[in-house]
């Protein structure tokens, strides 16, 4: 098992700087679907935990997303963005198989041209892996400023139970050592090769496991993630005043608190999925920024991402004075949260080009 | 399916503009411009222009919502095309998304979000730059 | 400078012209032409030829080497001329310039377009080409769509309603119902205007000119010359052009076409005229907006006053100003190239009593108003019968 030992056996504080999350404002409801499948849409909204899914404009893909997400967290955290020298974009819908995103985000953001820059693939928690990028880079003194992000436009099958839950977001967090507004005091990963969840080049839709994704896959991950964490920072389950886990649904992150003796009260603030559905790469990390929106200064936050394939990073975050001085400076997820506009099936297979033709 | 697919380098030495609303401005009158120019209309040679970034925050001048979309916007339509008036003064014409399109109206306060213009097909080039999107107390931005 | 005359005019029924290509159509409107002039093709002196898209409609450039080729008139000089939908009427004041500087005497000027062998969103995105193609057209804008932003600010600023721009289609419908060579043959009524297919808000289906083939030409030569070849000449006592910025965002206005009032400005001043002395006009109504826009940029009537002519009568067949007796492009339809000579035609059929049931009683001044794109060239001509 690998170890990534973060700023507290550093010289200096590696941390957040700025966040910015990106939700767009179409969503389809639970029962919806359900009415088209002809399920129990009460029924399905329950065992779930899923009220309703956040939905892409046609006009919208993983990297709109990101771009916006990213222009916010740069406005938060008033960082010049040509201090940023380098940027990794997690994602498991990039718009080109072969072309990065993360030079369009470069380009819109103000960072090019003196920087490094890569797209990731984790399934659902690329988006943290690349905070650990940043994290390296920035204690190693290589970058001043680092940009990870985490952002999908992901589809679900028609009819497939995935397709209640497959939603859209994105969240970018800027990694630095100056002006934290919460300090990374430690993170480290928990990685096997575990095919819970799959998606082969050209296919449209991906496939998974069923029951296997849960157990084998993110609970023993996610689980493991955490309490290697805790042992090598030394910190007790009850030393932390939120847990943020990977949502891929309203249940698994709860179930999860309860096996790490969590007070499941602890997961409420950065659990998001019910409102806007599982946004893979972005899922742990706007349920993190939700965290943030309303977390005062000292809070610890136990964060642990999931990926199918698979793989959990965990990480210790601790608030700092700084963050009073940003309040204001974004819109917070909530607000993303309640700007919403409903669409029936039709136009949500229309917008999410499901039809052949289209 | 666009049938007019963009030239590459053509549109490439437009995404500064594009994406972050590089403009120019005259030293000498002091003028801006969007999207940026060689000359100054009014000073001609005797115009000095250097590049400025524009805010994207503006007003709506005028709109129309467009039912019969040219070819590669099909699957868009309808949507709302507008002349935006910048608060640095220069006008450009884009589209104004992510918002209903009944608060769409002369002098509605609207500010720069960034989306997919248009796409060369499914095997082409993707464009992105700048829409717009009404400022109605759900800004991005609430505090500076 | 000479004075110079029309001597010839014609022009093919416009339309949907399936049987027709562009060689055809600029062959039957040039001979006719010449015929009407009573001139022999060896007469000529030179050609010049407006079609805006021929490269993207019919995938040919060198047009006018073609129209002289296919008329047999090499070896004269053929000159193509394009400034979108004005390319006509650029096309016949380059004609005019060259007669009047002297340099040659017999000149054929022809407009043609031939815009039904593409699909039609093909031709959409060939005119859209009149726009700024890098920040009108890409940003997904049409034609329409520019021209509805003025009708909207039209309607902001002056109070114009929709059912005043459906009028403007009514009026030239009912015209080309009176003229054999439109592209419409048949009256509408504002109900049908006000009920159809909207393409850009406010702008319906029947605010818009048609996609339409046809051709013009028109024959001069200088006026001292003229009775050679026709009882009937038509003084062209005026010729004016002018432009503005390409993109409609530009503009300082959106109500108003500067190309058009420093155009129309200009011409009045070299004919020495005023809009009261104009018994006939031809203007370019593109889309209806245009035209009322037209009737207060040419000086008809004062500023945001357009609407309420059209409501009033004042520029219908038997009103204070008839305004496209043709049926305009509306009606008569807008084969891009040859709008511009084909309202010289009509207006020397007017002048010279040859307008048959569309007739204008005693026109003796007649005037042309053509524009290109959203109002980035415009070109006005004056025409007087010569007594």
């Amino acid at each position: 098992m690998s170890c990534l030992i973060g700023s507290r056996n550093c010289d200096y504080m590696v941390g957040i700087v700025g966040y910015g999350v990106h939700i767009p404002r179409y969503r389809i409801k639970v029962e919806e679907i359900a009415r088209i499948w002809g399920d129990d849409g009460g029924g399905i909204k329950d065992s779930l935990g899923v009220i309703e899914k956040s939905v892409p404009g046609m006009d919208e893909d993983a990297a709109t997303f990101a771009v916006e997400a990213s222009r916010n967290a740069v406005h938060y955290s008033g960082v010049d963005p040509k201090r940023i020298h380098a940027i990794f974009i997690g994602s498991e819908s990039h718009p080109y198989a072969v072309k990065p995103t993360a030079t369009i985000v470069a380009e819109a953001i103000g960072a090019t041209p003196h920087l490094t820059a890569v797209d990731m693939q984790f399934a659902c928690k690329a988006g943290t892996t690349a905070i650990q990028c940043c994290m390296g880079m920035c204690s190693s003194e290589m970058i001043e400023y680092g940009l990870g992000i985490g952002t999908d436009v992901s589809q679900g099958r028609p009819g497939d139970a995935l397709e209640y839950s497959a939603g859209a977001g994105a969240a970018a967090f800027i990694i630095g050592r100056k002006n934290v507004i919460a300090e990374i005091e430690g993170t480290c990963s928990y990685t096997t090769d575990t095919p819970d969840f799959w998606r082969r080049p050209g296919m449209d839709f991906p496939s998974h496991g069923g029951r296997f994704t849960g157990e084998p896959a993110y609970f023993k991950h996610t689980v493991n993630a955490s309490k290697e964490l805790m042992e090598k920072l030394g910190l007790k389950p009850s030393d932390f005043d939120y847990a943020v886990f990977h949502q891929p649904n309203g249940k698994f992150p709860l179930q999860v608190a309860k096996i790490l003796q969590i007070d499941v009260g602890k997961v409420k603030q950065g659990l998001m999925t019910p409102l806007i559905g599982n946004t893979y790469s972005a899922a742990s990390l706007i349920g993190l920024a939700s965290v943030l929106d309303v977390a005062k200064p000292g809070s610890r936050i136990l964060l642990t991402s999931f990926g199918s394939g698979a793989g959990s990073d965990s990480f210790s975050i601790v608030v700092t004075d700084k963050i009073l001085e940003k309040k204001g400076y974004n819109r917070t997820v909530i607000q993303f949260v309640g700007d919403k506009e409903y669409l029936d099936y039709g136009l949500y297979v229309k917008q999410r080009r499901k039809l052949k033709t289209l | 399916m666009s049938s007019m697919t963009v030239g590459l380098p053509l549109t490439w030495r437009r995404i500064p503009e594009r994406y972050n609303l590089i403009g120019s401005e005259c030293e000498i009158c002091h003028t801006k411009y969007f999207p940026v120019r060689r000359i100054c209309p009014q000073c001609r040679r005797k115009g000095k222009m250097k590049e400025v970034k524009l805010s994207g925050k503006g007003k709506v001048y005028s709109y129309t919502r467009i039912y019969a979309p040219p070819s590669g916007f099909e699957l868009d339509a309808p949507y709302m095309i507008a002349i935006i008036e910048l608060e640095e003064g220069p006008r450009l014409t884009a589209q104004v998304e992510d918002c209903n399109a009944r608060d769409v109206k002369i002098g509605t306060p609207v500010e720069m979000i960034f989306r997919k213009i248009q796409e060369d097909g499914k095997e082409g080039l993707i464009h992105y730059g700048f829409k717009f999107k009404t400022v109605s107390g759900k800004s991005n931005i609430l505090q500076e | 400078m000479r004075r110079v005359a029309i001597v010839g005019a014609a022009m093919t029924k416009f339309g949907e012209e399936w049987e027709r290509g562009f060689r055809d159509l600029i062959a039957e409107a040039g001979v006719k032409a010449i015929e009407d002039a009573n001139m022999s093709g060896n007469e000529l002196d030179a050609i010049y030829g407006g079609t805006m898209a021929a490269g993207r409609l019919i995938g040919q450039e060198h047009i006018t080497a073609l129209i002289a080729d296919y008329m047999g008139l090499n070896p004269i000089p053929a000159t193509r001329v394009e400034a979108a939908c004005a390319s006509g009427g650029v096309a016949l004041r380059s004609g005019y310039l060259a007669v009047a500087s002297g340099h040659h005497d017999n000149v054929v000027v022809g407009g043609v377009e031939k815009m039904t062998d593409v699909p039609v969103g093909e031709a959409a995105i060939a005119l859209g080409g009149a726009g700024d193609q890098e920040w009108e057209l890409f940003m997904g804008a049409t034609f329409p769509a520019l021209y509805a932003m003025m009708a909207r600010r039209h309607m902001h600023e002056f109070g114009t309603t929709e059912e005043q721009m459906a009028m403007v289609a009514v009026k030239n419908h009912a015209n080309a119902a009176k003229n054999p060579y439109a592209h419409f043959q048949k009256e509408i009524t504002l109900r049908d205007v006000m009920k159809s297919k909207k393409v850009a808000s406010p702008l319906k289906l029947y605010d818009c000119s048609p996609i339409t083939d046809g051709a013009a030409a028109i024959v001069l030569t200088p006026l001292e010359k003229a009775r050679k070849y026709t009882d009937t000449p038509v003084e062209i006592v005026a010729s004016s052009q002018a432009s503005d910025t390409l993109a409609l965002h530009h503009r300082k206005s959106l109500t108003t076409l500067n190309s058009s009032v420093v155009a129309s400005r200009n011409a009045f001043n070299m004919a020495r005229m005023k809009p009261t002395d104009i018994d006939v006009c031809e203007v370019h109504d593109c889309f209806t907006i245009a035209e009322i826009i037209a009737y207060e940029d040419l000086g008809f009537v004062k500023k945001g006053k357009g609407g309420k002519a059209i409501e009033d009568g004042e520029t219908a067949l038997d009103g204070r100003i008839p305004v496209n007796t043709s049926g305009g492009l509306k009606g008569c339809g807008h084969p891009v190239g040859a709008t511009g000579v084909k309202q010289a035609v009509e207006i020397t059929w007017q002048l010279r009593g040859g307008a048959k049931k569309r007739q204008v009683k005693g026109a003796e001044i007649g005037m042309t108003h053509n524009v290109g794109g959203s109002g980035a060239t415009c070109v006005v001509h004056i025409m007087k019968r010569v007594n």
